[in-house]
């Protein structure tokens, strides 16, 4: 703005909007105070020397590291075995439920057939179940596997459902041309062959977008867990394991410990999360556009 | 009314003219519905009627090897040289049939049999021959069943029941069994029927003295032209048994006397009609007081909860791409952060904090501002608030940069101010974008378990208003949570 001879006008605007810029500045910096705030006092309790939430001052005025290594030691919170369950059921998970999700809606956005359009309603429909309606059933089935409260069982619940997630990833297959598909058809290659070597190379965004979100389901689930896993301590996911540090007999025990757990859990989702944005935000808006 | 006309109107009579034609168009809009079911209607059952006449018919063309089809699957197919298609096509029969015998058959009639859910045990004590007393339960009431689980019951002492669960009918595998019986069946009459027009058609492609695919090719098909059914038979078995028949198991258990009273294996549950509806809505003045309250508080959270992060999360991604702000990057990755952090951490961090008694804010400020009690319902949606913005601000601000600039210039020349440029511009954009994604927000706040169970637990309780427990704060979906994991009422 300095260079310019600055009629009167001119200045008057250009004030005008610095000051609605501070302001601006004021708005989000008071903002992402108060955003940040609650994970800055978690990670600073995690620190704090006493295992009970303070009653009298908001923020530790002593730290340690020791709840980070009561998390590995308690034998009655077995969180070093959550994280590894956690870990186990969200990798196997997703990568079944990712092959699925890309299977179904190749088939449902590329071949033609009799049933397509019965198919995309029904599920339509199925989709509006919420998961844990027929939860009990579900417990029920896995009873009768003789699968309940094991691992696989949440595996196998996770990956079922994931069929009827289609709907974003069909919508980025339509956008892929036609004419590749035909140009290989006509050099002989078959639908499966179409399937592997043409569209996928062409789908990492898409492919990212489901391992993500298949990922992150799993890893942050309670209700299931909890449903399946009942008094199973060694079979907790790590959320449901936070949640029983915090109730009420074992929180003035384990409050910092707590804190310690859920640091330790969100770093790498966080970091994960952060890197992967665009991919996230390329799928939520990607699919929606197409409806 | 030709469309010149309606241009010269005014705006007030355009909108008297498009209520007025909203109006007189409602009964032809009731007769077209009602036509566009009959036409359904019409053509389900032409559907059926020509499936059936198909059936005949290629019954009455076909050849021995066809009409043997009819009762050996698969004989047409290997009179017609495809041997392993039709031995793969008779192992499923006899596989049906012995399944039906051994298994099937035995699950049906007890679903049955009007006696047979329901077997009462009464307890009745004796004394042992050392002195000690012993109880025991008996059957009470017949049942086609009953004799044959009369004899196996256990002893009970002191109190702990001590079944053994396998010799004795379980009525959640009862009807799961049943269930899954009913779906081998459907599945097996479209093999059936599959097979008879395969027998058919390899007929006919002899018939023009040409030789059917042999199986090599059949299976090749499945890479190809029936690629799709190569791809959907996993994800749809895993489907139809773990969310299709627990769907159906559910809807059939809604009219059972499934509850904490009633607990297989120990007790088994008997049909009750419509009973369980009826004591939602009418039966219980409480309860069904209990589920309008509920319902109401569910769709008032959906509404707020959806729109209340939808429109500050659009203000908040227009403030960080506002000219002239800087680091954008910065300020974006700074709110991502809440959004990152897994919700379960959040929700849970945040109770703590605002807990009423011993909440780290209240004990800070030395205070017990009932945050989570009489402010429950306003506090959720606060903190909800906290956790949505984020996310609609990180797809928005994606959006934002997607309109073209040159709209924004052309308004500004035009005399549009900011404001004018936001609705006539901005918003209409985003909203066409992400309109599905408010659809299925709405809809998954309605659903929204996390969020409730979290941070309030559905509390506080109010046994004035509410019966089963349910609180000021409970959703429809914690609610049945509550009813079904706490207090095993189904």
């Amino acid at each position: 703005m300095s260079k310019t001879a600055a009629p009167t006008m001119h200045a008057g605007y250009a004030a005008k909007r610095k000051l609605g810029s501070a302001i601006v500045y004021v708005i989000l910096s008071v903002m992402v105070c108060i955003w940040l705030f609650p994970i800055l006092w978690l990670v600073l309790q995690s620190f704090n020397t006493i295992d009970h939430i303070s009653t009298t001052t908001f923020f530790p005025t002593k730290f340690t590291m020791k709840h980070y290594q009561t998390l590995f030691m308690d034998s009655n919170m077995p969180y070093g075995r959550w994280i590894l369950n956690t870990f186990f059921v969200a990798v196997l998970s997703c990568i079944v439920s990712t092959l699925f999700v890309l299977m179904v809606s190749y088939t449902l956005s590329r071949l033609r057939f009799k049933s397509r359009k019965m198919l995309l309603n029904m599920g339509l429909i199925l989709g509006m179940f919420p998961g844990f309606m027929s939860m009990a059933a579900t417990y029920a089935i896995m009873d009768v596997f003789g699968l309940a409260s094991q691992l696989f069982a949440l595996i196998i619940i996770y990956s079922a459902g994931a069929g009827l997630g289609y709907q974003v990833a069909k919508g980025f297959f339509d956008t892929i041309p036609r004419s590749l598909d035909e140009a290989a058809r006509i050099d002989g290659a078959t639908s499966n062959r179409i399937f592997w070597v043409i569209i996928l190379p062409l789908s990492k965004p898409i492919i990212v977008y489901t391992a993500l979100t298949t990922f992150l389901g799993p890893w942050a689930d309670y209700i299931f867990v909890s449903y399946f896993m009942k008094d199973e301590t060694d079979n907790y996911n790590v959320a449901v394991g936070l949640y029983k540090m915090i109730d009420k007999k074992n929180i003035d025990k384990y409050f910092t410990t707590f804190c310690a757990g859920a640091v330790l859990i969100a770093t790498p989702i966080t970091i994960l999360f952060i890197v992967m944005q665009k991919f996230y935000v390329g799928g939520v808006t990607g699919g929606a556009v197409k409806g | 009314m030709d469309y010149l006309d309606y241009v010269q109107m005014t705006k007030g009579q355009r909108f008297a003219y498009k209520v007025k034609s909203f109006f007189t168009g409602i009964p032809h809009a009731i007769v077209s519905f009602f036509k566009l079911i009959g036409l359904l209607i019409k053509k389900f059952f032409g559907g059926i009627g020509k499936f059936f006449k198909n059936f005949g018919s290629r019954f009455v063309k076909g050849d021995v090897g066809t009409k043997l089809s009819y009762f050996i699957m698969g004989a047409g197919n290997m009179i017609h040289g495809q041997i392993v298609k039709g031995i793969l096509f008779l192992a499923c029969e006899v596989g049906y049939v012995f399944f039906m015998i051994y298994f099937g058959m035995h699950y049906i009639k007890k679903i049955y049999t009007p006696n047979l859910i329901r077997i009462d045990w009464k307890p009745f004590s004796y004394s042992m021959a050392d002195g000690r007393t012993n109880v025991s339960l008996y059957k009470y009431g017949t049942g086609a069943i009953g004799n044959e689980v009369a004899e196996k019951a256990e002893d009970y002492y002191g109190g702990e029941t001590i079944f053994n669960a396998s010799t004795q009918d379980d009525s959640n595998k009862i009807l799961l069994f049943f269930i899954m019986t009913m779906i081998v069946t459907i599945v097996f009459i479209a093999l059936y029927i599959a097979n008879t027009k395969s027998a058919y058609e390899t007929q006919q492609i002899r018939a023009e003295g040409k030789k059917p695919d042999g199986f090599l090719q059949e299976v090749h098909n499945y890479l190809d032209s029936k690629f799709h059914v190569t791809l959907l038979f996993l994800p749809i078995l895993l489907l139809v048994v773990f969310n299709i028949l627990p769907i159906v198991f559910t809807i059939f258990m809604a009219f059972t006397n499934y509850d904490k009273y009633h607990q297989p294996p120990v007790k088994l549950y008997q049909w009750v009609g419509m009973k369980n509806f009826a004591d939602v809505f009418f039966a219980d003045a409480k309860k069904s007081q209990t589920f309008g309250l509920i319902l109401v508080w569910t769709l008032v959270w959906a509404f707020f909860a959806t729109f209340s992060n939808y429109i500050l999360g659009i203000v908040v991604a227009l403030l960080i791409n506002k000219k002239g702000i800087k680091f954008k990057g910065f300020w974006r990755t700074m709110f991502v952060i809440t959004a990152a952090v897994p919700q379960f951490v959040t929700l849970l961090v945040m109770k703590l904090l605002l807990d009423d008694k011993g909440g780290a804010i209240n004990n800070a400020l030395g205070t017990s501002f009932p945050f989570l009690t009489d402010w429950a319902n306003v506090t959720i949606i606060i903190v909800n608030i906290w956790i949505g913005i984020p996310f609609t601000m990180l797809m928005t601000s994606g959006l934002l940069m997607n309109i073209p600039e040159d709209l924004y210039e052309s308004a500004r020349i035009d005399g549009a101010n900011a404001f004018q440029q936001f609705t006539k511009i901005t918003f209409p954009y985003i909203f066409f974008v992400t309109t599905p994604y408010l659809i299925t927000t709405f809809v998954g706040n309605i659903n929204n378990f996390n969020v409730i169970f979290f941070l309030t637990g559905g509390g506080p309780e109010d046994p004035t208003k509410y019966s089963q427990k349910a609180g000021k704060t409970d959703l429809l979906v914690t609610w049945l949570y509550k009813l079904t994991v706490d207090e095993k009422n189904y």
